[in-house]
């Protein structure tokens, strides 16, 4: 495995090599850091930053992905944890508002996967349901209002900073670690590859594949979860309406980056968290360059693009014949 | 063949067909023939080339050698669509209609009948009667085709295609999921379409209907035409041996080394065991170091007996028991715990898992048995895959390749390794040798008496008979879902055997009448 992750990974991290060199000409302080306050600061502490609610939401999403699902719920239940985070937050302690948000980040991850491994839904249907009823749930905590706080452990979740590192991307990382000690260090991730690369053939050698599928769709509830507790840590306040809205699409983004098929089989959780790193080192770029932000909608199209090409077979035979040619006639 | 002047004409003639997929070879040089007005029956085992013949014929597959004359004339159809408008027309299994449009929706699906642009429904209703009258239906052509049966279904398919002025109809298992009644009423339009000259080219299991109504039959076998007879003057056992029997190979009755051991520990048992429209209940014994085959033709109960004993398929009565206890037998991981272990018939869908490597195919079900919490490292798990590649020899001889891009051997060998790093006390082979080249199978066969000898206890489907009769100490046959006879000693032979399957399907049918 660690002797194939070089080249499997090529191509992320190229791209990420190319848009972090684009971003140093359009913006010429884009790796300057500088400590202030206890506190890293600088666009690379930006990009990080910013990166991790997609960056967490990737990590439970490529899972989801392997076993041949997706899901398309967790930006609405990134809007409930939030909601919830932010409704505790000034009369709970910290560890009870956590604890009620991913539980209810669990919660909805068991509705979905009741629903895809038990009742046998599609899931692009079946996490249909939660995407647009958990955005209801979330304004239904809210009261239809934007719920702020000031609760400074909360506020500290978002804003703090561990050694300089602030606290998001220090959770992200943790995620990554914790995340990938589970699936590596158990079967966990043989057993999912197996039953989104032939969900038949895993059940008759008996893999509890819908075990394994519930279990996935738990997993990505709870990091929706995280991701949305951050989100409203960050600007103090939950507002239902716009918290993790279309994030679904950059997790899933982020992990077909990461070289995931949604065919299901083989994932990577490393290439999955790169690949929300590229989709923000885009976004903070473009911001910096000073075009207007429509153009972000464009450019990031014209990257994915790239990335996925660069990861075709087709392209890469093609790529190989045209090698031929050229060496048959110099 | 009432005028001896003018021999029924052939509609249909197809010459030196021959149809490669990659490396396996699914037709070589088939004839066929189908005269105009005749009901031509093509039989063959699970395998034998019939779904390749009709696909090639309607240019489904493109085809590597050989010719197709319709009514004299060369054709050369590049898909099914060009094959209907040169008259050729098929009805699958799995009706290729749409079951939210109406019935006369379908009927005339492509071709309404238009004014000024707009389709004329009311013209196309009438029609869609008048059309659906001629096959005795009268039913409401507004209503959509879903709602109603599928032999409903069949006929409207078939009425469609006929409307579309075609001389060959082809019927893939039109009767498979269709009652007696239904039955009759379709042999019914079958016929009268025959009369109008039609020539139907009929696919089906079923050997009972065959007689009933065909006038020939075209037998093939591994992908070649093993004949073409009068269905009147070809007896059923004849025509069994036909579909199975392979010239028998010396090596036939090599196995009775084993055989008078003393008498063998029960590993698992079976008692009443079954599931209602699925296997009649049956009483089945394995035991320790000893092979029990199951024959029978295609759809009698052989995968579906396999399934129920593994734990693929629930039972809905009976009780299996291993070790003298009773057990519970409800999914594959419970048969799974209790040390059996299944290769499927389907590789490709049931057995391997194409994108992993041949190591992790290989500890796949181990892995499963031993739970998530007690992972094989990566140093037990290369040892395994290099014992088990080396073991049965699995080429190329590389564990980390993607077990997708190995031989069908080679991937049916991966399958048994997966089994057997499990050490199984139970193994269920469904088909072992199905679509596997001469050498890899005589290996397989090797490899099936060397895991008897270790003292397993196998349960080993097969359509080779001589295949059974070569490692089986028992051979249970299968005959419409239940267990019919169990063969053991020297009554093992493929002759007992073809005559317990084919078991006098006259005096069967006077039963029933």
């Amino acid at each position: 495995m660690t002797a194939l992750l070089p080249r499997r990974g090529l191509a992320q991290i190229l791209a990420l090599i190319v848009i972090l060199a684009v971003d140093r000409v359009v913006s010429p302080q884009f790796f300057d850091l500088r400590l202030q306050d206890g506190r890293l600061f600088g666009s690379l502490i930006d990009v990080l930053d910013r990166g991790t609610p997609v960056a967490l939401l990737s990590l439970g999403m490529v899972l989801v992905i392997a076993t041949r699902g997706i899901d398309l719920s967790v930006g609405a239940v990134m809007a409930i944890c939030g909601a919830i985070a932010a409704s505790l937050a000034d009369s709970y302690s910290l560890p009870v508002v956590l604890a009620a948000a991913l539980g209810a980040g669990l919660v909805c991850g068991l509705w979905n996967g009741f629903l895809v491994a038990v009742l046998g839904m599609q899931p692009i249907v079946a996490t249909l349901i939660l995407m647009v009823a958990g955005r209801g749930i979330a304004q239904l905590i809210t009261e239809g209002r934007i719920v702020t706080f000031t609760s400074p452990d909360l506020v500290w979740l978002g804003n703090g900073a561990i050694l300089g590192v602030p606290v998001p991307v220090v959770i992200a990382l943790g995620m990554l670690i914790l995340t990938g000690a589970v699936v590596r260090g158990s079967a966990l991730g043989l057993l999912i590859e197996a039953t989104g690369g032939n969900a038949r053939a895993s059940e008759l050698a008996g893999v509890g594949t819908r075990a394994m599928i519930l279990a996935v769709y738990v997993w990505c509830g709870v990091c929706a979860a995280l991701a949305g507790v951050i989100a409203a840590a960050d600007i103090m306040g939950a507002d239902a309406n716009n918290a993790g809205l279309w994030l679904e699409l950059d997790a899933i983004l982020a992990v077909v980056i990461g070289g995931t098929s949604l065919f299901g089989g083989r994932f990577s959780l490393v290439l999955a968290v790169l690949g929300a790193l590229i989709i923000q080192t885009m976004n903070t770029g473009i911001l910096l360059s000073g075009y207007p932000p429509e153009f972000n909608l464009l450019v990031k199209a014209v990257v994915v693009l790239a990335v996925l090409l660069l990861q075709s077979p087709k392209l890469s035979g093609f790529a190989g014949i045209m090698a031929r040619l050229r060496r048959a006639n110099p | 063949m009432e005028n001896s002047l003018d021999p029924a004409p052939s509609l249909l003639e197809v010459r030196g067909i021959s149809k490669s997929f990659a490396a396996v070879r699914a037709l070589q040089e088939v004839d066929f023939t189908l005269r105009a007005g005749e009901i031509h029956a093509l039989l063959g085992e699970n395998g034998a080339g019939k779904s390749t013949l009709i696909k090639v014929i309607t240019g489904v597959f493109p085809r590597d050698a050989g010719l197709v004359r319709l009514g004299g004339e060369e054709v050369a159809p590049r898909s099914a669509k060009a094959a209907l408008e040169a008259g050729i027309a098929t009805v699958y299994q799995e009706v290729n209609l749409l079951p939210n449009l109406s019935v006369a929706q379908n009927l005339f699906l492509d071709r309404q009948p238009m004014r000024f642009g707009i389709v004329r429904e009311g013209e196309m209703r009438r029609r869609a009667k008048v059309l659906l009258a001629d096959f005795g239906l009268d039913i409401d052509v507004a209503a959509p085709l879903g709602n109603y049966s599928v032999a409903i279904q069949h006929v409207t398919a078939i009425a469609r295609a006929v409307d579309l002025s075609a001389r060959v109809l082809i019927l893939d298992e039109p009767t498979a999921s269709l009652d007696r009644h239904e039955v009759e009423i379709l042999f019914g339009i079958m016929r009268q379409l025959a009369k109008r000259g039609i020539g139907i080219v009929f696919v089906s299991h079923f050997l009972d209907q065959v007689y009933e109504i065909s006038d020939r039959i075209t037998v093939l076998r591994n992908g070649r035409l093993v004949g073409e007879r009068e269905t009147a003057s070809l007896p059923r056992l004849e025509l069994i041996r036909m579909m199975l029997g392979r010239e028998l190979a010396e090596t036939t009755g090599a196995r009775t080394a084993t055989s008078d051991r003393l008498p063998r520990e029960v590993c698992a048992s079976f008692q009443n065991y079954g599931k209602a429209g699925y296997v009649a209940p049956f009483n089945l014994e394995l035991r320790h170091g000893e092979v029990v085959g199951l024959a029978g033709l295609l759809g009698s109960g052989r995968t579906e007996t396999a399934r129920l004993v593994f734990g693929a398929e629930r039972a809905d009565g009976g009780q299996a028991m291993v070790a003298g206890a009773s057990i519970r037998l409800q999914s594959p991981r419970d048969g799974v715990r209790h040390g059996f272990g299944y290769c499927p018939e389907e590789r490709k869908t049931d057995g391997i898992v194409a994108e992993l490597t041949v190591r992790e195919n290989i500890v796949l079900a181990l892995q499963a048995k031993r739970g998530l919490h007690r992972p094989l490292s990566r140093r037990e798990q290369d040892e395994i895959a290099k014992r088990y590649v080396k073991m049965l020899d699995i080429r190329p001889p590389d564990p980390e390749r993607p077990v997708g891009l190995l031989s069908g051997g080679n991937q049916q060998k991966a399958l048994l390794a997966r089994w057997l790093a499990t050490s199984p006390r139970l193994l269920v082979l469904d088909e072992p040798t199905r679509g596997i080249d001469v050498g890899a199978h005589a290996e397989i066969i090797r490899l099936i008496r060397e895991l008897c000898d270790d003292g397993l206890a196998l349960l080993v489907i097969s359509s080779e008979l001589d295949e059974i009769v070569t490692y089986s100490d028992r051979v249970i046959v299968l005959r419409d879902r239940t267990h019919v006879e169990e063969l053991s000693g020297e009554a093992i032979d493929v002759t007992n055997i073809l005559g317990a399957i084919a078991a006098d399907g006259a005096a069967m049918q006077e039963a029933r009448a």
